[in-house]
């Protein structure tokens, strides 16, 4: 059930429950090891190039009151952004859901005649399950990211926002080259930059024939029609540039008002991100251009749910840096997989189980110790810890009597008198024995229980 | 119900009551810096493993010069409306073929390097816009495909901050934002200069000559003509 | 100054020694302690469970239980922070707005210990005395959400004779998270190995912290591991005295 009953998303937004995923993750030494190293290195460019702005807390506050803006008023400013873009001849879809959006691209896909399209790295693709509808309807998507064409060529599943392939090491990843990369070079080394080098020269060839491209977009602007990708390597100016036909895939919440809004976004996000000061490559454009036919498609897919609730909507500040994920003590060891939805780390347990409706997510809003480190870092300052509190509400509400709502119930009776509660705890001393000897389930794996006092502090107290 | 007014519509159920959201701007606007630093911009592209060579505006046509030569180049295309100078190469034994028209991409991936001009640059990004409409900076293909880019920017172009640069911009169409050449981050979240765009990155920032500033040359004096 | 001692129900029925050592701290600094008999808990494990309807009952015994109190102190940070970053917003999501106002109030006039020391009396140096290695552990709810800073810290190194080493990675959740322990248990217990790896690299033979309920949680790691290394209560760290 989604917030006041709005329709939710599909797509690749669940899988099994956290803490079962979690476990078989846990138990990957290599894995641990690769995100531990991954995570730690960028955690400490973040830190540095956060640190050498002066402004950036007035650049947070800007960013999250920007996009609160877009959120208040989002369907005026939806209205203006399509209209924005069908004045400069671009054509606008919109998508109830993943099921809709896949098929309007594909439809629009299959008109142009073509049977392979490349992509832009597009996280919202990945939700609605892109890749796959395509390939339904005979069309071969070809993956230009680097960690995305790693993914797609190990038959993997993307682990981040930012870097799908996190979970693989330079060694893994010239593996997966050296066996799944027509015409590599069987001898391609793990440098880095060899590893790079081969990608170029894998896809130079689709950049130069394909004519199809499906982006998305970080950035809408809703005053002048401009989208804008954010990139590092180049694919995604080559696949926005050289192919005739440009979809541009693109989340109800993407926009921002005007143009001199990004000025803000645009120094929150490479610095969160990558942390780097700049992103090598940031593209802007307004209108199909040099001849090119532009299509966008806005896609709801479970957005709107979490517009509903006044207490989750701020999920959807989110501009997807992945701040979060590189700095949360959870995800570093479970990695993204866990998850189980395409965002995963401490937004994903927030946003996920919002698009989805919380009750095929139950377990999402939980896989947190809330240390608050994601609330921190995030560049639109959204509280995640204070919403995943919400949100677990939420799944206990949306729930019959369990026994630990029952214990809870139990408890809270006990707790809100002190002379049941002195009882109670009075108690404690018979369990003396216990607390060595009777295990208790997830707790005594691994830690000792203390032992219970003689006297509680209650009872010292009156003696005193 | 159509799906853009089924959206619209769920939208409108969605969200709050509230009117506009006011945003707090107290952040380093644009205009509330001054002009850019050239050295801090030298230092910044060259953190990114851009060549910088800092010349007096006079000079620029033959630092392109020296700069192409010295990388061996054997066909280059400048964008049609950068000055004609920026494009003439001394005589050389061996033929160097300049082209300034239009060129099809076939054509982009036999070039060795591209020459252009930007729009503005920011020195707190090391970072070099380039305006698509604009005839000396080109259409996008002709700075993506070749693999040397080499850019020239004046020194009033030169702004402080990200606010500045994208209040220069406002209203141009198509835009590129460059910092430092391609790169990747995707292995083990370490850097990797050189993917799918111009694997170099040459800029060349322009002194101007008109109002000689500083007493000494920006950047120190051994980096007039030299690349670091 | 007149002081209500907020004990917080772990240590009421664990960690009586915890609540005995604040006491005595405070009563040797000069303050009149209090302990107000209508407290239980601030109720925190219900809200950041998903009961929230469970927690408010506990929120009003918890605002009334405090209502005489000019100032309230907590040996927690994490209790510190419910009562001042939860209680009013669970009231209001319930529809009780004097409540919320109310608990408001209680917040308002609520801290942690290393914050009352340091930022209300004043008091870095508390004339403690503790000739042993420590290593101290900032618990997330005192670091992030009560922003107490290094004040532990400034209390510890004014202690007489201390042997005080930093801890590796010292910011980095020990995995408690109150029943994510529980709920996620393999996550929870891969956080606290690295938590007390890094214990056990200090050479340290105690280990501090704000919080009993994380140090619950170290400390019965470290036990398991029979590594010798005894968890105390920051306030039993400065009760010590010559």
């Amino acid at each position: 059930m989604t917030f006041l009953g709005m329709p939710a998303g599909g797509g690749n937004l669940t899988g099994t429950p956290f803490p079962k995923a979690a476990r078989g993750a846990l138990g990957d030494a290599q894995l641990r090891r690769n995100l531990a190293k991954a995570t730690t290195t960028i955690r400490t460019k973040r830190a540095g190039v956060v640190g050498e702005l002066p402004d950036w807390a007035e650049l947070r506050a800007a960013g999250a009151a920007i996009k609160d803006e877009v959120l208040a008023n989002l369907d005026e400013h939806l209205v203006r952004f399509e209209e924005a873009l069908t004045s400069r001849g671009t054509h606008v879809h919109w998508a109830r859901d993943a099921d809709e959006a896949n098929r309007i691209i594909t439809d629009l896909v299959k008109a142009t005649g073509t049977r392979e399209v490349i992509k832009v790295k597009s996280m919202a693709t990945v939700e609605i399950g892109l890749n796959e509808a395509l390939a339904d309807a005979g069309v071969h998507a070809v993956e230009t990211d680097l960690a995305e064409l790693i993914v797609q060529l190990g038959n993997d599943k993307s682990s981040h926002i930012l870097v799908p392939a996190i979970h693989r090491n330079r060694t893994e990843i010239r593996d997966v080259f050296r066996r799944e990369m027509p015409g590599v070079d069987p001898d391609l080394t793990d440098d880095p930059r060899a590893l790079a080098e081969a990608a170029r020269r894998h896809l130079r060839q689709k950049f130069m024939t394909v004519d199809v491209a499906i982006s998305g977009a970080n950035f809408g602007v809703a005053e002048t029609g401009a989208l804008v990708v954010v990139e590092s390597e180049g694919n995604g100016r080559m696949c926005l540039t050289l192919p005739r036909t440009l979809i541009s895939v693109v989340g109800i919440e993407k926009l921002v008002p005007s143009w001199r809004d990004l000025e803000v976004f645009l120094q929150l996000l490479p610095r969160s991100s990558t942390g780097e000061r700049m992103n090598p490559y940031t593209s802007v454009w307004t209108g199909p251009t040099e001849g090119q036919t532009s299509h966008v498609v806005l896609v709801d897919n479970g957005r709107t749910a979490t517009l509903a609730d006044p207490d989750g909507r701020a999920a959807l500040r989110c501009i997807r840096c992945s701040a979060c994920l590189n700095s949360c003590p959870v995800y570093e060891r479970t990695g993204g997989h866990a998850y189980g939805s395409t965002y995963p780390g401490p937004i994903g347990a927030v946003l996920s189980p919002q698009l989805t409706g919380v009750d095929r997510n139950p377990t999402l809003p939980f896989a947190s110790s809330l240390c608050g480190v994601c609330y921190d870092v995030c560049p639109v300052a959204i509280d995640i810890p204070s919403m995943l509190v919400h949100l677990r509400s939420r799944v206990t509400e949306s729930k019959r009597t369990t026994p630990e709502s029952t214990a809870m119930r139990a408890l809270s009776w006990v707790m809100s008198d002190a002379r049941r509660w002195g009882r109670l705890i009075r108690l404690g001393k018979f369990g003396r024995l216990a607390s060595r000897h009777v295990p208790l389930p997830g707790w005594s794996a691994a830690r000792d229980l203390p032992l219970p006092p003689k006297q509680t502090f209650r009872d010292w107290w009156e003696t005193r | 119900m159509s799906a853009r007014d089924e959206v619209l519509a769920r939208v409108r159920r969605a969200k709050g009551p509230e009117g506009p959201v006011s945003v707090p701007r107290e952040y380093r606007a644009a205009g509330t810096r001054g002009a850019g630093d050239l050295d801090l911009f030298a230092e910044r592209l060259r953190d990114y493993r851009a060549r910088v060579r800092v010349v007096d505006a006079d000079q620029v046509a033959t630092t392109i010069a020296a700069a192409l030569l010295e990388r061996g180049v054997r066909r280059v295309v400048a964008a049609p409306g950068t000055p004609a100078g920026w494009s003439n190469l001394p005589d050389q034994p061996d033929r160097v073929e300049v082209v300034r028209g239009a060129v099809t991409v076939d054509t982009l991936e036999r070039t060795d390097a591209v020459v252009t001009a930007c729009h503005v640059a920011i020195a707190e990004t090391g970072t070099i816009v380039l305006d698509h409409d604009a005839a000396d900076q080109g259409p996008r293909a002709l700075t993506l495909v070749p693999d040397y880019h080499l850019v020239v920017v004046r020194a009033e172009q030169v702004v402080a901050g990200v606010p500045d640069a994208v209040a220069a911009l406002a209203g141009v169409r198509t835009q590129t934002w460059i910092s430092g050449p391609s790169a990747t981050s995707d292995i083990e979240l370490e850097r990797v200069e050189g993917v799918h765009g111009p694997r170099t990155l040459e800029v060349v920032i322009a002194r101007s000559t008109r109002f000689p500033t500083t007493s000494h040359p920006v950047g120190g004096s051994d980096q007039n003509h030299g690349i670091r | 100054m007149r002081v209500a001692l907020f004990v917080t129900c772990l240590v009421d029925a664990l960690f009586p020694d915890v609540g005995k050592a604040t006491v005595h701290l405070l009563e040797r600094l000069g303050h009149e302690v209090v302990v107000p008999s209508g407290q239980t808990c601030c109720g925190q494990m219900h809200v950041n469970t998903g009961y929230q309807g469970q927690a408010l009952p506990l929120v009003r015994n918890h605002v009334d239980a405090f209502e005489q109190a000019d100032v309230i102190v907590a040996p927690s940070g994490s209790c510190a922070g419910s009562v001042r970053h939860q209680h009013a917003d669970v009231a209001r999501k319930h529809g009780d707005p004097k409540l919320a106002e109310a608990a408001e109030d209680t917040a308002k006039r609520t801290f942690e210990l290393s914050e009352f020391l340091v930022d209300v009396l004043g008091v870095t140096d508390v004339g403690a005395y503790f000739p042993h290695r420590v290593t101290y552990h900032p618990t997330c709810h005192s670091l992030r959400m009560l922003k107490v800073r290094d004040k532990p810290l400034q209390l510890l190194r004014a202690v007489e004779g201390i042997d005080l080493v930093e801890l590796p990675g010292a910011e980095t959740c020990c995995g408690f998270g109150g029943t994510f322990a529980l709920k996620n248990s393999a996550t929870s217990t891969a956080m606290l190995g690295d938590k007390t790896s890094a214990v056990l690299s200090t050479g340290a033979d105690v280990l501090t912290a704000g919080d009993s309920s994380c140090l619950m949680h170290i400390g019965g790691g470290l036990s398991r591991l029979r590594s010798g290394v005894r968890t105390l209560h920051l306030a039993q760290v400065l009760e010590n005295a010559r």
